[in-house]
């Protein structure tokens, strides 16, 4: 089981919308529901603590999206940040998408710790000087100042989905990443704004036969050509984008059959997938349903070769959920580094981790109370039936409003980003 | 944590009228009360099912997603009712309600479903609250319990009868695609649908281009408010052909203009 050590707390005033660390790990961005990111960045290791790795202080914050209205429609577009993606770093500048439902933007995100001095027409304040008072010619030099991070909108992309945005995904090629709406999966080059490709539709002629939504969309970790995109009927398809321009014809199906024993009214609905990811080898595929994690071989399309129950205790109480709503949450999973651990959220801000090698599996709690930094996190457990034991919580105790949606795991170390409704956890492998 | 039900009552296998007397297999009393718990909970679940499908946001554009697999579900229902026979019974017991207050059923299924109620200027039944049975959502735990008894088991007693909900009794067809439809339609600007609904169409065809100026008035609640109700008055008393029949026309106009930002704004 592994150990845990709270490092960091962020208090937000927005509710966490998306988490994703950069390709190097070194940032981590968030966006909120008031269309702000944040972007941690961690520190250097200390000589003084080599026990721990760099803490991640805030970089940069900048507001991406802001509310719209469309006028056709009379309704409100939401700033929410849904999801963003960092691209992998080319130059001295990062460089991410973030999009809302409507506007996919990518920012460039650039540091300034020089600037020049020693004009010869200007004071430093600006003022320009008296030019019968200039006596010598001096070269202007750079010279060190406060770090300054700026964040810049480089490319808008709009106007191009009816429905809303669910998932962005940069191409390996970088040069061309997709985007995903309801019925829709756009294909666009990063440096065109006024047009993308439609390479997924799915939309039906007549409204009224619209019983199926795309849910997720990523591309493949290292076949350009390659994409998967799920559905809210449990499906995945994997889509070649040499065999036609549109990929409405999928490669492969991905489905596993129901079981017939489980089968209510809410089965459709509990199959639904959430989040799509591929593995970093490119071999797998994660899937997370309403209360499981499925790894998929791309080589299988029948069933999924793993399955980890991440909250089976509610499966008694799907009426009550669906109630209130909370069936339609829609949580994220992610791998570890080497793709041997996956981490999904769940809810009473709880999180778990499958160890797909030892399979063993935690359930960690991401609250103040349960996490002071430097302390170890305790593993935690639901209660199911019977007895209750101490320290366990019973399933009627979880709170349901305090949902772990978003969490992201540092692509080589063992740190991981947790974001509860407010917060943001960091929690770092005591070494 | 989950709002606890109230407890649900159903009336006794003694009370149900017997079903039907075609069935020779008469099930138990046990079997048939069981059948009514699963039954009132179906119920219930379609009533949920519809109340959330009505409960749009008016500003923000709904989960497309979370619509449709509500509708799903919904359709699941009624496929299930439809072959156990509850559907024919309940829309039979509708139609006798629809028939005594002077509606058409078409009417009440867009008054019911739509997300926006512009029906209720014709004077019908707005949606009623439904019945403490089952009107909690279920109990999870009950739900496990009961036990699916269907094809051999003969007739279903029917179900106590909830209020009425809006179901055309044409069959379920037709409820799938107004259903669909009312749901769906706020998703789709880019092709107007060929055959919106028609009651819909009788409301606003006597409202031009300034219709589009009705979604600058709701614009206006929202900001800076760019053109007032009063502008809405004047802009459409001066379209048509004569001071005389323009005044009679654009009143009617205006007061269902007036009823429908009633309904948006004040609902």
């Amino acid at each position: 089981v592994r150990h845990e050590k709270g490092c960091k707390t962020q208090d937000s005033a927005d509710i966490i919308s998306t988490v994703e660390f950069n390709h190097s790990g070194e940032l981590l961005a968030t966006g909120d529901k008031g269309g702000r990111v944040v972007i941690f960045q961690q520190e250097l290791e200390s000589k003084n603590q080599p026990q721990c790795r760099g803490e991640y202080n805030v970089y940069s914050t900048f507001q991406s999206h802001e509310p719209e209205f469309d006028y056709l429609k009379s309704l409100e577009i939401e700033e929410k940040i849904n999801k963003i993606r960092w691209l992998p770093q080319k130059n001295a500048a990062q460089f991410l998408l973030s999009t809302n439902d409507k506007t996919i933007k990518l920012w460039k995100i650039s540091e300034r710790d020089k600037r020049p001095e020693g004009y010869n027409l200007k004071e430093e304040d600006g003022r320009y000087r008296d030019p019968t008072t200039v006596t010598t010619l001096r070269v202007p030099v750079f010279q060190p100042m406060d770090l300054m991070v700026e964040a810049s909108p480089r490319r808008v992309f709009a106007n191009a989905h009816t429905y809303h945005i669910n998932s962005i995904s940069v191409n390996s090629d970088c040069e061309t990443y997709l985007s995903a709406d309801d019925l829709r999966i756009n294909l666009w080059n990063l440096e065109i704004t006024d047009r993308s490709f439609n390479i997924v539709d799915i939309k039906p002629v007549n409204m009224e036969e619209l019983t199926e939504v795309i849910t997720a969309a990523e591309f493949h970790p290292n076949q350009c050509n390659t994409f998967v995109y799920s559905s809210s009927k449990g499906t995945i398809r994997l889509c070649d984008m040499r065999a036609s321009a549109l990929c409405d014809q999928h490669s492969k199906l991905f489905e596993e059959p129901e079981d017939p024993s489980n089968r209510s009214f809410f089965s459709e609905i509990i199959s639904s997938i959430s989040d799509v990811k591929f593995s970093h080898s490119g071999r797998y595929m994660m899937t997370r349903d309403y209360l499981s994690v499925k790894i998929w071989d791309l080589n299988m399309e029948s069933r999924p070769v793993e399955t980890y129950q991440v909250h089976e205790y509610l499966r008694s109480k799907l009426c009550s959920l669906y109630e209130n709503d909370c069936i339609f949450d829609k949580f994220e999973c992610c791998w570890n580094g080497n793709d041997s651990v996956v981490m999904t959220g769940s809810y009473n801000n709880f999180f778990r981790m499958f160890d797909r090698g030892y399979r063993q599996d935690v359930t960690l709690e991401a609250s103040r109370e349960s996490s002071k930094p430097r302390s170890v996190l305790k593993p935690r457990k639901v209660c199911t039936g019977g007895k209750r034991k101490k320290d366990e919580i019973s399933v009627d105790s979880l709170d349901f409003n305090k949902k772990i949606l978003h969490t992201a795991w540092h692509p080589q170390d063992n740190i991981i980003a947790v974001a509860t409704t407010n917060n943001l956890y960091i929690f770092q492998d005591k070494l | 944590m989950f709002p606890k039900g109230t407890k649900r009552k159903f009336s006794d296998s003694g009370d149900e009228p017997a079903a039907g007397g075609e069935d020779v297999n008469q099930p138990s009393s046990v079997a048939v009360r069981m059948l009514s718990s699963y039954s009132l909970q179906r119920q219930s679940l379609l009533d949920m099912s519809l109340i959330k499908l009505q409960l749009c946001h008016m500003l923000v554009e709904p989960n497309l997603c979370r619509s449709v697999l509500i509708a799903n579900t919904v359709r699941q229902i009624q496929e299930e009712m439809t072959q156990d026979g509850t559907w024919q019974i309940m829309t039979q017991a509708l139609s006798a309600a629809n028939a005594a207050a002077q509606c058409s059923a078409d009417r009440l299924v867009a008054t019911e479903v739509l997300c926006r109620q512009t029906e209720a200027t014709q004077g019908e039944q707005v949606l009623k609250p439904f019945p403490a049975v089952g009107s909690e959502g279920c109990p999870a735990e009950e739900e496990e319990e009961v036990v699916v008894e269907e094809e051999g088991e003969g007739g279903p007693q029917p179900p106590t009868c909830q209020a009425p909900l809006a179901w055309t009794p044409a069959g379920k067809r037709k409820m799938d695609s107004r259903t669909a439809e009312q749901v769906f339609g706020t998703f789709e600007i880019k092709n107007p649908a060929p055959s919106p609904d028609p009651a819909l169409e009788e409301l606003f065809s006597d409202v031009d281009a300034s219709y589009y100026d009705l979604d600058t008035v709701l614009t206006g609640m929202q900001s800076a408010p760019k053109m007032g109700p009063y502008d809405l008055l004047e802009s459409l008393s001066s379209h048509g052909p004569s001071p005389l029949s323009s005044s009679t026309s654009c009143r009617s106009d205006l007061n269902e203009l007036d009823h429908i930002m009633e309904i948006i704004v004040g609902s």
